[in-house]
């Protein structure tokens, strides 16, 4: 199986390390040479140094046979993008994006992609933590 | 009728201004705080300060009236995109304008269905693809007095200089690479840097050595 990781920051190299690390065939792409650090001296999989909006990049890093596509990279607009382009022109059938902004999540939530928010996570678990620790009123 | 001009580059300045002359009424969003205020100075309190790709600026600009005309002018291919897609698809918003920065990326705006596009970099290349003979290289500032010609060239795939690392092409003497643009962004060439097709080089020859450049990087002329 195999798997285009799109932006190697924190979220993305672990996210391709994990997946190489279950048994798929990971290519990541970023920009910076230097985000190939953030996979390990181990790393075996594929890097290819270019932005995800260029179709030859894309291309490069396997998307015409890719599974799965996972795009995390630090601007939501341009993750936006590059996750329909994935699954509208190379008609990749899992495609996660992760987006910061909960308003433009829900906005493009129902569109076969899945989209992850990690801001709506933090929302809702710090919500439930402080509530959790709120001290019981006694009925007495 | 009403318009919603997101971007205050000189694009969006220049159309807000001609629009409010023509008397529409308008809201102008930009974000960036030095422009904002500069703007401000200009059209007062049709201009906001914010992204325009957070639905909540949108909303407050009154992009739920909805606009007649949504103009998506930023800097940013990919924001200019998804202002776009916003608008259509979530408010039916029936005229969006997108401006195109980066001509590779035409192809993403056609797969998306923002079919209104204006990319200044395409007109202007159809217009040198006729007047200039020699294809490939631009002639965008000559010093007559230094007696140089700054230039911009088109790396293609063919291209002799394709793949290879600036410090390794034999450039005329008295000419240099400045910077490369690719992606929408700019940097400047460095021994290191490999050139790509596609990539954009700003130069710098000696008058009579251009079309030596231009052989250096693209090879003869067709």
């Amino acid at each position: 199986m195999n798997a285009v990781v799109v932006g190697c920051g924190r979220v993305g190299s672990s996210v391709a390390k994990g997946l190489a690390a279950e048994g798929w065939d990971v290519t990541v792409v970023d920009e910076s040479e230097d985000a190939l650090a953030r996979l390990g001296a181990g790393w075996r999989g594929g890097f290819v140094v270019g932005h995800g909006m260029d179709v030859n990049v894309l291309e490069r890093a396997g998307v015409l046979d890719a599974d799965a596509a996972v795009v995390s990279t630090d601007g939501d607009n341009t993750n936006l993008v590059i996750g329909q382009v994935l699954q509208k022109r190379y008609g990749i059938t899992t495609v996660v994006v992760r987006l910061l902004d909960p308003a433009r999540a829900k906005l493009f939530g129902d569109r076969g992609m899945t989209i992850v928010c990690p801001t709506r996570t933090a929302i809702a678990e710090l919500l439930s933590t402080v509530e959790r620790a709120k001290p019981k009123v006694s009925s007495a | 009728m009403y318009v919603i001009v997101a971007g205050g580059g000189k694009v969006g300045s220049n159309v807000t201004r001609t629009l409010l002359d023509l008397g529409h009424e308008l809201t102008l969003i930009e974000q960036r705080s030095d422009t904002f205020a500069r703007l401000e100075e200009e059209f007062g309190p049709t201009v906001m300060r914010g992204d325009a790709t957070e639905i909540a600026v949108l909303e407050r600009a009154g992009i739920a009236r909805p606009p007649e005309l949504l103009l998506a002018v930023t800097g940013d291919d990919e924001d200019n995109l998804v202002i776009s897609q916003i608008a259509k698809e979530a408010y039916g918003v029936r005229k969006a304008v997108a401006r195109v920065n980066d001509p590779r990326n035409q192809q993403h705006f056609d797969l998306l269905g923002i079919t209104q596009t204006v990319c200044a970099t395409t007109s202007i290349l159809g217009l040198v693809e006729h007047e200039v003979p020699e294809h490939g290289l631009v002639q965008l500032l000559e010093l007559q007095k230094e007696g140089l010609l700054v230039v911009e060239v088109q790396v293609e795939g063919g291209s002799p200089s394709a793949g290879k690392k600036a410090g390794g092409i034999a450039l005329p003497q008295g000419s240099r690479l400045i910077s490369v643009f690719r992606q929408g962004r700019t940097e400047l060439v460095e021994p290191s840097t490999v050139l790509r097709p596609g990539d954009q080089v700003l130069a710098v020859a000696p008058t009579p050595k251009a079309m030596d450049l231009r052989r250096a990087l693209l090879g003869a002329p067709k």
